[in-house]
């Protein structure tokens, strides 16, 4: 295959930056849209350039360090992490833009990567359990109903990636921190931050300038990981039950 | 130094013993602020389901209508005095209009500095409703001042606005192409509100959830296009001449 790229290049974090247009050739179907990046770098680096940055880690799906809004959609057009996204899914003579995750309170970093610790700083308000060190206790020893098991499961699988954030057309988190709390909130082992995780994760994701929910539903869409659209309105219900619950 | 800001920090992990008031939480949360929008905006709603219906009077005559319009200040004597419940509801729906318009200005405002930067790559996304809250908003906020100096003021009225005399009134403005277009746009912009904002204030007040999603998306349309058909039906009428 040979493809145009229109690249987002930017020096460092106060660098302006500015889509630059590549040109490559001899990419298989079979590569991830990462191997084709990664051919493109060996490709600026013989040249004497400045290969491109972009964050990767894992390469299985499973790590959410791979980002970069593809043709307009965050982790591009399959519902997938970037890294198992393959350039089958585009056709021979593409042009293919490549932009970062876009959103204030993920400042870009260099080119393609963007910081992404505003959510550790979320997961540090409260995406946590009190839990008694030592051996592992049994896994019968408490008891968790089937439905609720799997609520958990569900939104446990989110990685992190942030493919929600720089979906929305407001740079909302609400779905990944909604992800979080529910994982939690529906356990027995979390239920005694119930009301202070909500509360407290809810207002840490407004102080990292992160934009509301207008449920636009862009989020859910993106999401490599199918956490779905309700999971924020289950989160609103919690915010509202801590509410009352917390001061009395 | 950098001991005290560890104990700090300990502290404010468990910051569950000075927790800001109930109030001031919701006024400070971007979820809390939602959920203020959704509260005022039902009461809205209701007020203009209610609206709506007494606006269909006015196709029994204008004795039906404008008796309608006198029982509404009579309402609740004599218990309340004469338009007391008239102003009960008015004082109501102004806190709620200006709690919801405040609100809807705050959190675009956060909405916009949240994501400042466009992608380069454009895609049409969410529907024609989704993405008209902010300006259809705008649209209902300029159309309610208008229409209250217009019917109940009658300070921008033509044709002589007389108290008293609604259904009079209510001809004046349909007779003119201006007041037609106004009160035309304004409910559709009305019809498009309600069709996401219904749906959205469930979602935003928690009772929402897979399993009712349809129950609800549904409920939302039939809500906004019977607010359309009730409120353009009176201008209709007027223009085509079955109300004159
Ligand atoms: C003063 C004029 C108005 C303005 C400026 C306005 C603006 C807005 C905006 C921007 C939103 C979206 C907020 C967000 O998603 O963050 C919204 C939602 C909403 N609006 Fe309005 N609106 C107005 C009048 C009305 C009226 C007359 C009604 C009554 C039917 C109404 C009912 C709603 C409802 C139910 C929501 C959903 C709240 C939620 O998402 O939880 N609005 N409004
Ligand atoms: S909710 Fe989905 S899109 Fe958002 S961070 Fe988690 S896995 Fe990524
Ligand atoms: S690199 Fe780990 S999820 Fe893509």
């Amino acid at each position: 295959m040979k493809l145009t790229l229109r690249v987002w290049r930017q020096q460092n974090a106060e660098a302006p930056g500015a889509m630059a247009t590549y040109e490559v050739d001899g990419i298989s179907q079979d590569m991830s849209f990462l191997e084709m990046l990664d051919t493109l770098n060996e490709e600026l680096i013989l040249s004497g350039d400045e290969p491109v940055a972009f964050d990767h880690d894992c390469r299985e799906g499973i790590c959410g360090a791979c980002s970069l809004v593809i043709n307009g959609d965050a982790h591009g057009p399959e519902r997938t992490t970037t890294c198992q996204l393959h350039m089958r899914s585009f056709e021979d003579g593409d042009t293919i833009d490549v932009e970062p995750w876009r959103a204030s309170a993920f400042p870009v970093v260099k080119d393609l990567v963007v910081d992404r610790s505003s959510f550790d700083r979320i997961i540090q308000a409260g995406g946590y359990i009190s839990a008694p060190t030592g051996t592992a206790p049994d896994a019968h020893a408490t008891p968790v109903p089937k439905p609720d098991a799997d609520s958990a499961f569900e939104h446990a699988e989110c990685i992190g990636c942030g493919a929600c954030v720089a979906a929305c057309p407001n740079g909302s988190a609400m779905l990944f921190t909604s992800a979080k709390v529910n994982h939690l909130n529906v356990l027995p082992q979390g239920a005694p931050e119930r009301e202070t995780r909500v509360l407290d994760m809810v207002a840490t994701m407004d102080d990292e300038g992160f934009g509301g929910c207008t449920l636009t539903g862009e989020c859910a869409t993106a999401c490599p990981k199918g956490i779905p659209l309700p999971s924020i309105t289950a989160m609103n219900k919690e915010w509202l039950r801590a509410n009352r619950k917390v001061r009395r | 130094m950098p001991l005290a800001s560890s104990v700090v920090s300990m502290a404010l992990a468990t910051r569950a013993d000075r927790r800001p008031s109930m109030t001031r939480t919701l006024w400070d949360s971007s979820v809390g602020k939602k959920t203020i929008m959704a509260v005022s905006g039902l009461i809205m709603l209701g007020y203009l389901a209610v609206h709506m219906l007494g606006n269909l009077k006015i196709f029994f005559g204008s004795d039906e209508f404008n008796h309608y319009a006198h029982w509404l200040r009579t309402l609740g004597e004599p218990f309340l005095h004469y338009e007391w419940a008239l102003w009960i509801v008015r004082v109501v729906l102004v806190a709620a209009v200006v709690l919801h318009a405040v609100s809807a200005y705050q959190l675009s405002r956060r909405d916009l500095r949240a994501r400042p930067t466009a992608y380069v790559h454009k895609k049409a996304r969410s529907s024609y409703a989704t993405r008209t809250m902010r300006y259809g908003g705008i649209i209902l906020a300029l159309f309610i001042v208008w229409h209250i100096l217009d019917l109940t003021t009658g300070t921008v009225h033509t044709g002589g606005f007389q108290s008293g005399h609604p259904y009079q009134n209510v001809l004046d403005t349909f007779s003119t192409w201006y007041g037609n277009v106004i009160y035309i746009v304004a409910v559709l912009a009305l019809g498009l509100h309600v069709q996401h904002g219904f749906w959205s204030a469930a979602q935003t007040l928690g009772v929402g959830s897979a399993t009712r999603d349809r129950v609800l998306k549904t409920l939302a349309n039939v809500l906004a296009v019977v607010l359309t058909a009730g409120f353009v039906s009176v201008p209709v009428a007027v223009m085509t001449g079955v109300v004159s």
